[in-house]
């Protein structure tokens, strides 16, 4: 073995002078049976689909599952996948038909009682899945998963009902006209029976029904995933199959890839996106993925929940030069924010730029003048809280800081308040112990305004770390989620988008892009809304 | 040795100087000779049957320290260092606080010698306005180590038995507490954005290995022959301490220190780097270092001026740690 | 000697016990780990608190420890928040670290030495200034810029190793990431050196033997370097905790799944069980290398004895 790494490496040295390709990673050959590499993180949590909420996970889930509905690399659009039809009158009842002929990667069919048997797994409380919430809109959610973590009256939804072998339906406890569309999410992936019967050998070596299969899994190390031949999708794999390494950092995957280690690494480290270009040349690829990062406030602090405090936040928003800060710190793999949402949704999923306005532009007379007029800033200071332990926050808070205390001519008007680790963080903000803007980040789970949008300002939502509350706001989600005419649905939630801006509910920092590089065997590569690699797409040699 | 620890250079600078208690015992510098002095004829301010002016080894020490042109060039270097650490206004006109984004990681230019950091901070400015922090952290830290390690650590080599075994036990525990867990726990409950919190986590878990340092070389010193025949003689131990072994076993310690010295500098930016060490917008080396680490490809002036400052602090304590050090061994003479 | 050694030995048992308590006290003190759990998002309280149950963290701390000390000693060291046990991480993180940990004494103990001799018997020579200034660059420049510059160069550039590690980390691709992890304390290791051996070359003894018409080489390797070992040994004995459980940017850098990588995840995730038993390894090893030291003590300066 070691050996043969030893040869192999002369061999790609001695190949470097001829200019030659193929010294990467992996397995050799080329065409369509050759395997890349690409660099992973661990998994956090047990990869089950209803149990994943990172993207590391995910990847794997993207590649060896395919659910009812599947997002379109390219436009973010769910399509029918598994699904033949999925019916409803009044955006309430479903009755969702499965396509037949598909199978599991070990034979078994893939027929309705697949799916409701994953969607009562992930629901019950008693699996722990992180992602149950997701099964929430489900009649009789409430019994196998109650909220106040009293014993479950139920082990299945009653809302799911198996009518056929392909057939089910689904009852939700209200009206979601966009509920067809959130079915693309991994949590909605139909289990295979091996998955309930053995489960740990199934999590040691899971099984799916997506174009790849698990062929090998090393715990910390590495996941081989070979192609699956008998895959009956259209989306079949273009390669061989897919290594994924774990790396401990993203700059040591950027230099395997540097030294012809490694094919793919799909998180270019903020420190190499000066030299990428000079690196890789044009093996790089940098598009728009469902992310925005915006700065929360802390609406249970008086200081922020009072009369004219809207204008010290515009005023804030105002004293940000975002096209320098995304120029520089992060070389253009941001866009400045204009509006609350991701342009990966486009005009017509209810992506709108400008909607912000002039509140979202570098206005430094202007901000100074608002946040005098709002009452100045609380304290004399903002602290901008964030967690010190993952990403290049501390970069872009500085940023920030600067930029503000530059516009306001304050040296100390802002700083940043790293905070050591993640759950500590959190526990800060929902123990609603934050005194100032912190740091809030949303990657959708699925491509529509709604999830930009209630998840995150509703009243009491799951991720409403500020506790932002606004009437008129919940109404028209309401209204917007009963809606049945899509066109209609979208343009109601941008009202309730306009609702968010007046009050500057939070303030969009930037659009956050997937960026990539990749070795010269490989082509065809790029990155879903999701800021996934679509491996299945790429071509090796 | 408590009130008079060799290692500390200005404060036994300062105790020689003013002629104090220092000058008390007859020289050690006879161990050259291997015949060791005994106790008995020299009594306090003493005279000495050696005859001429008597002096002890400090003052002898003190005496070649005057003369060693390497001791006067660190002297000077820190002496420079602490007066910019106070008045960093001297020679750095500029705001180490303003920075503009847009001239982010631009070279030198006239006004500005040391180019732009990560931030369009002016390095120049940075610098200097970097050294309070980041000597007063090496420094106190390093002084504290020195001081709780091997008054610890001697006195568990010298005395041995369960102190001994206790000692060393609790240093194993020591040891084993994760810098980064410890940083985590102890300083994030903390909310003063001093130095001082920072200091006294350092000394809390550094004194470990230099309390090992120090008990290894006790152990090794009071082996020494003069020792021993002193001890015959009927020298307490407070004597045997402070005038035979202590002077032979502040070698190692002056070494470790000195060095540690340069990485606790270091270990100030980790602790920011974790979010619990200093927070925004304190300006210290150290934090400067590590945001300028990752884009050393781009931009090497951003991390090489707050390096090159720190080696320079670190080289002026290794010489003058040497000169002390050399200036205590009579073997030298 | 014998009894030495076994009051020694049992020594470790109330170390043990304090070190572990430490650690459990330590990471509780952080606060709850389950909101790091569910993203960028509230967990659900019900999850939540089904989770707390799983790991046992709801229960008062007393208990959780007497639950844990129960397991510990019947093997089970628990779970990861991934759902691996913490013993198959040690298993395979700790053979990674030993090798990079020998790696790293062997480079101090042979370079380390070697440079510190010859300095110390060439004091304020040119080969001496050089070694202090490579000192300064080493105490100054992080590791991190060392790491990556070294990897850029020899990986990416001339291609002489392999940037990262592979994940059997084998000897000779530690070899650098050694090296890199080794840096500092071989500035360490040298100064010490260096200092002991001036110390001692005047010495009676020395000069003894150089009177008796030993060999000079003889001089330096027998009487010269052993009484000059002391505090080199002790040194490498204190520094084999900051190269095993603190190589988190050495093994960050060049890709080693190591203990330093995995504590440091633990740490950050506030895993409990992963860190407790990390580090009761660690206090495990701590002891036998300071009892190694004390030990060394006797065989370099034999006027040291134990009873």
């Amino acid at each position: 073995m070691r050996g043969a790494t030893h040869a192999k490496r002369a061999a790609c040295t001695a190949a470097v002078a001829l200019a030659a390709a193929a010294c990467g990673g992996g397995g050799g050959g080329s065409g369509s049976a050759a395997v890349l590499s690409s660099s992973w993180g661990d998994p956090q949590n047990p990869l089950e689909p209803a149990n994943t909420n990172e993207v590391q996970g995910g990847k794997v889930l993207d590649m060896i599952f395919r659910g009812l509905k599947k997002y379109d690399p390219d436009t973010g659009e769910a399509q029918d996948m598994l699904a033949q039809k999925i019916e409803t009158s009044d955006s309430q009842n479903f009755t969702i038909t499965v396509k037949d002929g598909w199978t599991f990667s070990n034979g078994e069919k893939v027929t309705a009682q697949s799916f409701v048997d994953a969607w009562n797994y992930g629901a019950s409380l008693r699996n722990n899945q992180r992602n149950a919430y997701f099964f929430g809109y489900i009649d009789g959610y409430d019994k196998v998963h109650p909220a106040d973590g009293s014993k479950q009256s139920a082990d299945t939804l009653s809302g799911l009902k198996v009518t056929g072998p392909l057939t089910f339906t689904v009852k939700l406890n209200q009206k979601f006209s966009s509920f067809p569309e959130t079915l693309g999410y991994a949590a909605f992936a139909p289990l295979p029976r091996a998955f309930f019967d053995d489960h740990d050998a199934w999590l040691k070596k899971p099984v799916g029904n997506g174009p790849y299969m698990v062929d090998n899994y090393t715990r910390g190390s590495q996941m081989s995933l070979r192609k699956w031949e008998e895959y009956p999708g259209a989306d079949k794999a273009r390669n061989g199959g897919v290594d994924l390494k774990v790396y401990t950092d993203s700059n040591t995957a950027y230099t395997d890839l540097l030294a012809g280690n490694l094919d793919l690494a799909d998180d270019v480290p903020a420190a190499q996106l000066k030299n990428v270009r000079s690196d890789l040349g044009d093996r790089y690829i940098n598009t728009p993925a469902g992310i925005i990062q915006t700065l929360a406030f802390p609406y249970y602090d008086q200081n922020w929940s009072k009369e004219g405090s809207e204008k010290v936040r515009k005023g804030l928003s105002m004293a940000i030069d975002r096209e320098q800060i995304t120029n520089t710190i992060f070389q253009k793999t941001r866009t400045p924010a204009t509006d609350w949402t991701s342009p990966v949704l486009g005009e017509d999923g209810g992506f709108k730029e400008g909607l912000c306005g002039e509140s979202c532009e570098y206005r430094p007379d202007e901000a100074k003048k608002l946040i005098q007029e709002g009452g100045g800033l609380p304290g004399g200071q903002v602290k901008i809280t964030y967690n010190a332990d993952s990403g290049s926050h501390k970069q872009w808070v500085d940023a920030v800081c600067n930029s503000i205390n530059n516009a306001l001519g304050n040296d100390r008007a802002c700083v940043g308040n790293p905070v050591g680790t993640f759950a500590d963080f959190r526990n800060q903000i929902t123990g609603r112990k934050m005194s100032g803007p912190f740091r809030a980040g949303w990657q959708m789970d699925y491509p529509l305004i709604q999830n930009f949008l209630q998840p995150l300002y509703y009243t009491n939502a799951s991720s409403n770390d500020g506790k932002w509350s606004d009437k008129e706001f919940d109404d028209l989600v309401d209204q917007a989620n009963a809606e049945t005419d899509t066109a209609k649905a979208v343009r109601t939630f941008q009202q309730a988008e306009e609702v968010v801006r007046d009050d500057m509910a939070a303030i969009p920092l930037w659009y956050q892009n997937g960026s990539a590089g990749y070795s010269d065997r490989l082509s065809d590569v790029k990155l879903n809304p999701f800021s996934v690699p679509v491996y299945n797409e790429i071509k090796v040699g | 040795m408590p009130e008079q620890p060799p290692y500390e250079p200005e404060r036994a600078i300062a105790g020689t100087g003013t002629g104090g208690q220092m000058d008390l015992a007859a020289s050690e510098a006879t161990t050259l000779e291997g015949t060791p002095d005994g106790p008995g004829g020299s009594g306090p301010g003493g005279s000495s049957d050696l005859g001429g002016r008597p002096r002890s080894l400090w003052s002898d020490a003190w005496h070649d320290l005057r003369r060693n042109p390497v001791f006067i060039i660190s002297g000077l270097v820190i002496l420079f260092l602490v007066v910019i650490s106070v008045w960093p206004s001297l020679i750095a006109p500029g705001n180490p606080l303003h920075c503009e984004l847009s001239k982010a990681q631009e070279g030198s230019q006239p006004g500005h010698p040391f180019g732009y950091d990560g931030q369009g901070c002016d390095v120049y400015t940075r610098t200097v306005y970097g050294a309070r922090t980041s000597v007063l952290v090496g420094v106190l830290a390093t002084l504290g180590v020195a001081v709780l390690g091997s008054v610890l650590g001697g006195l568990a080599g010298f005395f041995g038995g369960v102190g001994d075994s206790i000692l060393s036990r609790i240093t194993d525990v020591f040891f084993a507490i994760p810098v980064v867990l410890g940083g985590l726990v102890l300083l994030s409950v903390i909310t003063s954005n001093t130095v001082w919190p920072v200091i006294g986590f350092i000394v809390l878990l550094g004194w470990p290995q230099i309390s090992r340092i120090a008990r290894g070389s006790v152990i090794t010193a009071k082996q020494n022959d003069y020792v021993q025949a002193a001890r015959a003689l009927g020298a307490s131990n407070s004597r045997l301490l402070l005038r035979h072994i202590a002077p032979n076993a502040v070698a190692p310690v002056i070494v470790v220190a000195t060095i540690a010295l340069g990485t606790y500098i270091a270990l100030e930016a980790t602790l920011s780097y974790l979010g619990v060490g200093l927070k925004p917008p304190s300006v210290s080396w150290g934090i400067d270092i590590s945001a300028a680490s990752p884009y050393v490809r781009n931009a090497p002036h951003a991390l090489l001026w707050p390096s090159g400052a720190l080696a320079v602090t670190v080289l002026a304590f290794i010489m003058l740690g040497d000169a002390v050090r050399d200036a205590l061994d009579p073997k030298l003479r | 000697m014998g009894r030495y050694v076994v009051r020694r030995l049992l020594q470790m048992i109330p170390v043990f016990i304090g070190a572990t308590l430490l650690i459990f006290l330590m990471v509780n003190v952080m606060g709850d780990p389950i909101a790091g759990l569910c993203g960028e998002r509230e967990c659900d309280p019900a999850t939540a608190a089904q989770l707390r149950k799983e790991f046992g963290l709801d229960k008062p701390v007393w208990q959780q420890y007497l639950t844990y000390m129960g397991n510990v000693f019947t093997g089970d060291f628990g779970t990861a928040f991934n759902g691996q046990p913490v013993t198959e991480l040690m298993g395979t993180a700790f053979p990674v670290t030993i090798r990079l940990t020998i790696v790293a004494i062997v480079a101090e103990i042979v370079i380390g030495i070697t440079l510190g001799v010859v300095t110390g018997l060439r004091r304020g020579r040119p080969v001496d200034t050089t070694v202090l200034v490579l000192t300064l660059v080493v105490i100054s420049v992080p590791t991190f810029v060392t790491g990556l510059l070294l990897q850029l160069l020899l990986g990416v550039k001339w291609e002489w190793i392999r940037p990262s590690v592979s994940p059997e980390a084998p000897f000779d691709e530690l070899i650098v990431p050694g090296l890199v992890l080794a840096s500092v304390s071989l500035a360490y290791v040298t100064r010490l050196t260096r200092t002991s051996i001036a110390e001692n070359r005047r010495s009676d003894y020395v000069r003894t033997a150089i009177a008796k018409g030993l060999p000079r080489r003889r001089v330096i390797t027998r009487h010269l370097l052993r009484n000059s070992l002391i505090p080199v040994v002790t040194f490498i004995g204190t520094d084999i905790g900051a190269l095993m459980g603190g190589a988190i940017v050495t093994e960050r850098i060049f890709n080693i799944h190591g203990v330093g990588y995995q504590l440091y995840q633990g740490i950050l995730r506030q895993n409990t069980q992963t860190v407790v038993g990390f580090v009761t390894v660690l206090v495990l090893v701590f002891l036998a290398a300071n009892l190694l030291v004390d030990l060394l003590y006797a065989v370099l300066d034999p006027r040291i004895r134990y009873a």
